[in-house]
Order: C-alpha cells, then structure tokens, then sequence
C-alpha cells in the first residue's frame, strides 16, 4: 500500500511490523509539526531540534504505547509538548509551577481592551496559505509572555482541555482560563494590526449597555 | 450585558463553553446582533485560533533532517537488532 493514503494510525502500527522505513514515513509526516511544537514552546531552535529528536526516540521505545485512545497526531504532539516543557523547567533550574505562579495579571481586572478592530484583509484560510504567514505569526507568538504563549499553545493549538493545561503547568483552572483569554486579546490586536483591513476599522462603542 | 461583560465571557463564548448558561448565551448574542465592534473582535479571535491551527509549520532544517535521521536509524538498530 502507498505510505501517502496509510492514515496516521496505520502508520504507527506499521512501523513496529514492517521496521525502520515505515518508521521513517512516520517520522516525514511529523517532524515539522514536532519541530514547530518545540520551537514555539521553548522560543529556541537548538532546543527544538533537542524536542524533535527526544519525541521520535521516545516514539521508538513506546511504539506498542499507542492505544488509540486519541488521535495518532494529538499522542505525538503531547510526546514532543512534555519533552519541550521538561526542557524548560531544566533550563530554569526550578520547577515551572513555581515560575509560573499567579500574579497580579491574573485576574479579569484591567484587561488588554482591543484597539485596532477591524475585519482582516483575506480569510484565515486564504492566510495560512501564504509563504509569509507563518513567520508573521510566529513573531506575534514571541512578543507574549511565556505565562501566556504556554498557555495558548496547549490550550489553543495543542487542543488540550482547560484541565489537561492546568495539570502540564502547574496552574489552576482559573489562571488558565483568565491566562487564555489575555494571550487571545494579546495576538488577536498583533494580527489585526498586521492582517486587518484599514478602511473596515471601527471603534470600540461605550455609549451602549 | 456591556462590551466590558462580553470581553470576561469572550473564552466561553468561543469555545462554546457549557459553563455559559443558555440565558448568559442569549444576552451574549442580543450584545453581538447590535455591537459591531464586539462582532470583529470575535470574529477576530476565531480567525487567530484558526491561523496557529492550521498554519504551515516552519521546516525542518535542512542539516538536522539529516542529522536526526541518522540518529534514529542507529536507535532503532541497537533496539531491534537490524537496520532498515
């Protein structure tokens, strides 16, 4: 069977039949997701590549592991998440609940209110296909906080419940959930400002309850 | 319900949360059908989530691609006794 219409989970249970070039189709499909993954996560590309290269060898002890309980895609990207995290508390020296403690900025008080509101220049479909994109959004991913990029990453591209991020980060639900909502507001204005259609602008109205 | 009260109930509006009741829900949409500003925003928010969803991950570097293959294929050689 071609390697290309094997679905991702026929892939892995393929790999650990058919050996290392099953595996190496595994490892094609995924490691600029897993790489990405590292990168946003830890902001370096050492120790992204340092991710992507502990992800797949973890894959390579665990391939009997994948239970089929979620998506091949989502077990491999927490693999490649843990590693990135761990890669950070190292670099701290200390654990990430203790760094990523609640602060004052933790609450629903004095909120980043949006700005510039104005409907984007092209569909977010039409915008990932261009080349320039990506690096555009990774820019805006780098100017929030790490208290708020991790957030957003596991939340929002990792697809992880609000639970499942409170647990990775040592968080409650609660500074998940306010974190959250202050990166949304965060990249949302970024990417307005950088995407949004000037002539649509608006402003924000007070004069209505 | 204020453009202020719609920014706190913003998350669980777009994620569609079921800690939103049906009557908070109801007076979100009443807010929205005549908020313009608020319908951008949110609007705004969704294409944002959407974007680092589906956006095109950054490629491997060209030397690592090579490096890591290697690394692997030697891994798997020490824990299943054979190469590819």
């Amino acid at each position: 069977m071609e390697q290309s219409t094997l679905t991702d989970e026929q892939l892995i249970r393929q790999a650990s039949v058919r050996g290392f070039e099953a595996f190496q189709d595994l490892v094609e499909r995924f490691q600029d997701r897993v790489f990405a993954v590292g990168r946003r996560i830890t902001g370096n590309l050492q120790d992204a590549e340092d991710v992507t290269q502990q992800t797949f060898l973890s894959l390579i002890e665990h391939l009997d592991g994948f239970r089929g309980e979620s998506s091949a895609a989502t077990w491999i990207l927490r693999i490649a998440t843990n590693h990135a995290l761990k890669i950070l508390r190292k670099r701290r020296g200390l654990p990430l609940a203790g760094q990523m403690a609640a602060d004052a900025d933790d609450s629903y008080s004095s909120l980043p209110h949006p700005e510039f509101i104005a409907h984007w220049q092209e569909t977010p479909e039409a915008l990932v296909e261009r080349a320039e994109v990506g690096e555009q959004i990774e820019s805006a991913l780098e100017l929030l906080d790490e208290k708020y990029r991790l957030v957003f990453l596991l939340r929002d591209v990792q697809e992880l419940s609000v639970r499942e991020t409170a647990e990775a980060l040592g968080l409650t639900e609660a500074n998940v959930k306010v974190r959250l909502l202050r990166a949304r507001l965060m990249l949302r204005e970024h990417l307005t400002r950088v995407f949004g259609d000037e002539s649509t602008r608006v402003f924000p109205s007070h004069d209505h309850g | 319900m204020t453009c202020e009260e719609l920014l706190k109930a913003l998350n669980e509006y777009v994620d569609g949360a079921l800690d939103l009741s049906e009557a908070e829900c109801q007076r979100f949409a009443e807010h929205l059908a005549g908020c313009n500003p608020c319908q951008i925003v949110v609007d705004n928010i969704r294409g944002t989530i959407e974007l680092f969803r589906n956006g095109k991950p950054f490629p491997l570097p060209a030397e690592f691609k090579t490096r890591l293959n290697q690394t692997l294929r030697q891994r798997w050689a020490e824990k299943f006794g054979r190469s590819a």
